[in-house]
């Protein structure tokens, strides 16, 4: 009989090793998944992790892994304050997604005006804005009526997606497209265009962003009382009541930091990467910044691995796409076990398992 | 001697690092109340539950009416007569009380049949108990009628009852003996535990001694002092807290016309509860559980608010503060429960330290936080309170709960705070660190400050406070000198029996 048995110490060694193993196991039964398909499994494998930076084609996919972290760290580390205070954005792709919107907004309403001193940091400023408003709706409703914040988010991504469909259709079309959907695209207009900063790094300011994002966040976690603050109220709400933590306080805060990085990432993307506003320019950062957080161990340190890990994933997921046929699905599916064992493996974390009888 | 009906022999159980019991036997005899005692630790519990059939033994055998008795669970202890009231009850408030018993039922009848034969027990038994009534709105004496009730539908042989009097008050202590007696009278055992010594000496006749597992004393209770017994369960003698004589100062604390609604359902309000507190004094707030301590402790911590009048500390109004603005003021508190609420469980004792002592011991700087400083602050309580622990770093859930409990004093009685506001100091806390937890308030109220000390134990109470109130229903009663006041008088203003007709017992 197996047991479980509460550690009386969370276990040092395990924070770490839970990651790694959780890799490793979703290395085997990804592998296994795959063999299932009918492609060869190390093969699958080895173009999915090793490919995307020493294969062949490493110089087009190697920039590719930055501009695809930048926005996944920038979301997960925002998100990361409120896990581990214990409220659970899940809506940051709605915030990304209106975040973008705004900065879009902001950005096409001075073309063809040149002033990138001035319309780039509004347009910084307006993803900000438009994610941390975003996110506010959930957080005020929570506060206000006690409903639930992983519902609402969630369900206001679905609106937000409504709205860039309408936007990309409407408000935001470009005027000169022959009656395209979509808008003008901005990282052509040199005033708005997120452009890269070293030739072929991949690095635009959405990494730079990411990268103070978790210098910042490092550095409020382990020397800020607000970090302190965020931990005790994740660890024990009502010890932090008695510690002066006002409960409504930290869920406005931690909901507005989540929202607002997300809706900077937004920015960054729509700016460089993604270039206009379409029906769905959006690819599921804002979800897969979840998976991050977590595999990052909500530290920041962890996020920026986890951050590339995944992106990663998602570069080596189209090589193997291309170069051996892998349907999309189960490169999806790939991710998500990444997450499943990983939740899994954390037991191990709290708890060590007995070989024997129960009591 | 009666017969035999339960013996124990050489029952043995060990956990990873300690070892509850070690070759424990002893027997109880048919219709004997046997008392079982020890300190917290003492390995109580483990042995109960090896009774029960929660925990199964390492080594050693029981006999039950002279036949091998090795129940697997519970409902096989329960099969063979085996009955148990535990400490903490099991009952869900929102349902009523035939519905809560049909729950913990095999084979529970049709709910009007219950319901009379409820009515029917609680007579014969002298337990008035309404089986209509919600769970919710009971006392904590009436809930724990509930649980006896239980028990005794099943007719059981041998009643184990878990410290069954800290949540009553004096005069339900003397009806639940009065109970207690008739079920001796039809040949029912007992094994009562406890730590209450002059309970022990009034209702047992039997009573075994644990020490670190072991068993160091048998002994008759009635013929037996409760210092004898105490120093037997100590294994040292006794240390008892005493005051410097010194004189009450100025009003420091002022509670006035304090209301508050319930925070929560099956919470208390407050009502207009008015007392001052001086310097050097302590006054003793008695009342049992579910009165309103909780809300009291919450409304002077500053995690409810109130209007600004209510709380007045030097004159100032703080009834609207949140707490760190109230330890600024100079008001610390400490409240019952320690893992999750005065401490978080997760987090280091340095962490657990920086938690409340931020303010008073300018541990954060511009808002950054000074982790030396912190660390030696922990280090500072660890030692003055002799919390047994490796170090700082280690986390508040690997301390035993007497360890944690001094640890959470002792950073409230560091920070020197002008009023200090304590929800059961020594619940759960073995007799020895009780003392010096006790002795560390007085020296404290010694030093000036104003301590209001909130506590189920009269005992503790008579002992520290120079005023006495009792919070009933969230009501405070007007102090009295607690010097010279009786345990009746006592029991007179904790609202003696709840709902209780004293008449329907004629045994």
């Amino acid at each position: 009989m197996l047991t479980l048995e509460k550690r009386p110490q969370p276990s040092k060694a395990w924070v770490y090793a839970a990651p790694i193993l959780a890799v490793v196991i979703t290395m085997i039964v990804g592998g296994a998944v795959f063999a299932l398909l009918g492609k060869p499994p190390l093969e699958a494998i080895r173009t999915i992790f090793y490919d995307p930076i020493f294969g062949e084609f490493a110089s087009y996919s190697r920039p590719q892994l930055l501009i695809k972290a930048g926005p996944l760290i920038l979301i997960a580390i925002g998100l990361s304050f409120g896990f581990r205070a214990g409220i659970w954005n899940i809506g940051a792709e709605g915030q990304y997604i209106i975040g973008a919107l705004a900065a879009a907004g902001t950005g096409l309403a001075f073309y063809p005006m040149e002033a990138r001193w001035l319309i780039f940091p509004l347009m910084i400023i307006a993803g900000l804005a438009g994610g941390m408003l975003w996110a506010a709706i959930p957080a005020f409703l929570r506060i206000r009526f006690k409903t639930n914040e992983i519902l609402v988010s969630l369900m206001l991504v679905y609106v937000a997606e409504a709205i860039q469909a309408s936007m990309a259709l409407s408000l935001l079309r470009n005027p000169d497209g022959h009656g395209f959907p979509g808008s003008r695209n901005l990282s052509q207009y040199s005033s708005s265009a997120n452009l890269e900063l070293i030739s072929n790094s991949g690095i635009h300011w959405g990494v730079l962003a990411a990268v103070t994002a978790v210098v910042f966040a490092y550095f409020i976690l382990a020397r800020h009382r607000f970090g302190f603050d965020v931990r005790l109220a994740g660890q024990s709400p009502r010890a932090a009541g008695f510690a002066g933590v006002d409960a409504g306080r930290m869920i406005f805060i931690c909901m507005l930091i989540s929202g607002g990085l997300a809706g900077a990432a937004g920015m960054f993307e729509i700016a460089g990467p993604a270039g206009r506003v379409s029906i769905d320019f959006n690819v599921g950062y804002g979800f897969t910044a979840i998976i991050v957080a977590f595999l990052g161990r909500l530290h920041p340190v962890g996020i920026l691995i986890a951050g590339l890990l995944m992106a990663l994933t998602y570069i080596g997921g189209e090589l193997a796409q291309l170069s051996l046929g892998l349907p999309d699905a189960a490169i999806q599916l790939f991710q998500g076990m990444l997450l499943f064992f990983l939740l899994a493996v954390d037991v191990m974390t709290s708890y060590r398992i007995r070989f024997g009888k129960t009591e | 001697m009666t017969d035999t009906l339960l013996e124990l022999r050489g029952l043995t159980k060990a956990y990873p690092g300690v070892v509850a019991n070690s070759d424990v036997s002893f027997t109880i005899g048919m219709g004997e109340v046997h008392a079982l005692m020890g300190e917290n630790g003492a390995g109580k519990s483990t042995l109960v539950k090896t009774i029960y059939g929660l925990v199964r033994p390492d080594t050693g055998s029981m006999m039950l009416n002279g036949a091998v008795y090795e129940p697997s669970e519970p409902r096989a202890a329960r099969a063979s007569g085996v009955a148990m009231v535990f400490q903490h009850f099991s009952l869900f408030d929102a349902l009523n009380v035939a519905e809560n018993i049909a729950l913990g039922m095999e084979n529970p009848p049709a709910m009007g049949d219950l319901a009379a034969r409820i009515r029917e027990v609680s007579d014969q038994y002298g337990l008035p108990l309404d089986p209509d009534r919600i769970v919710g709105d009971l006392s904590a004496g009436e809930r724990q009628r509930v649980e006896i009730i239980r028990c005794l539908l099943q007719d059981p042989k041998l009643l184990i009852m878990d410290e069954p009097t800290s949540v009553l008050t004096p005069q339900e202590v003397e009806i639940l003996f009065k109970t207690l007696n008739i079920l001796r009278a039809e040949g029912t055992s007992i094994l009562y535990i406890s730590h209450k010594l002059e309970e022990i000496r009034t209702l047992c006749e039997h009573a075994t001694i644990l020490r670190h597992g072991k068993v160091v004393g048998n002994c008759d209770p009635r013929q037996t002092s409760a210092r004898d017994m105490a120093e037997m369960m100590v294994g040292a003698s006794l240390h008892v807290p005493e005051k410097a004589p010194h004189e009450a100062g100025e009003v420091v604390l002022s509670i006035r016309g304090l209301s508050a609604p319930a925070p929560h359902q099956f919470g208390t309000a407050l009502k207009n509860i008015s007392v001052d507190v001086r310097e050097g004094e302590v006054l003793g707030i008695g009342g049992v559980a579910g009165n309103g301590q909780d809300e009291l402790v919450a409304a002077l911590s500053g995690e409810m608010k109130t209007a600004a009048g209510m709380v007045v500390i030097d004159g100032r109004e703080i009834g609207r503060l949140g707490p760190n603005e109230r330890r600024a003021a100079g008001l610390c508190a400490a409240p019952e429960e320690r893992n999750g609420h005065a401490a978080a469980p997760d987090m280091s004792l340095t962490e657990n330290a920086l938690m409340t002592g931020a303010v008073r011991k300018n541990l954060v700087k511009n808002g950054l936080l000074d982790w030396p400083a912190a660390k030696a602050f922990a280090e500072e309580v660890i030692k003055a309170f002799d919390v047994r622990t490796p170090g700082p770093a280690n986390a508040a859930r690997s301390l035993s709960g007497g360890n944690l409990q001094k640890f959470v004093i002792g950073r409230e009685i560091m920070q020197k705070p002008r009023v200090l506001v304590i929800n059961q100091p020594t619940w759960g806390v073995d007799a020895a660190a009780a003392a010096s937890i006790r002795q560390a308030i007085l020296d404290l109220a010694v030093s000036g400050t104003a301590v209001v000390c909130i506590s189920q134990d009269l005992d503790e109470l008579r002992e520290i406070s120079d005023r006495f109130a009792a919070l009933n229903e969230g009501k405070l009663t007007p102090p009295r000198r607690a010097k010279g006041l009786t345990i009746d008088e006592i029991g007179l203003m904790l609202g003696g029996a709840h709902d209780m007709e004293v008449a329907h017992v004629d045994a």
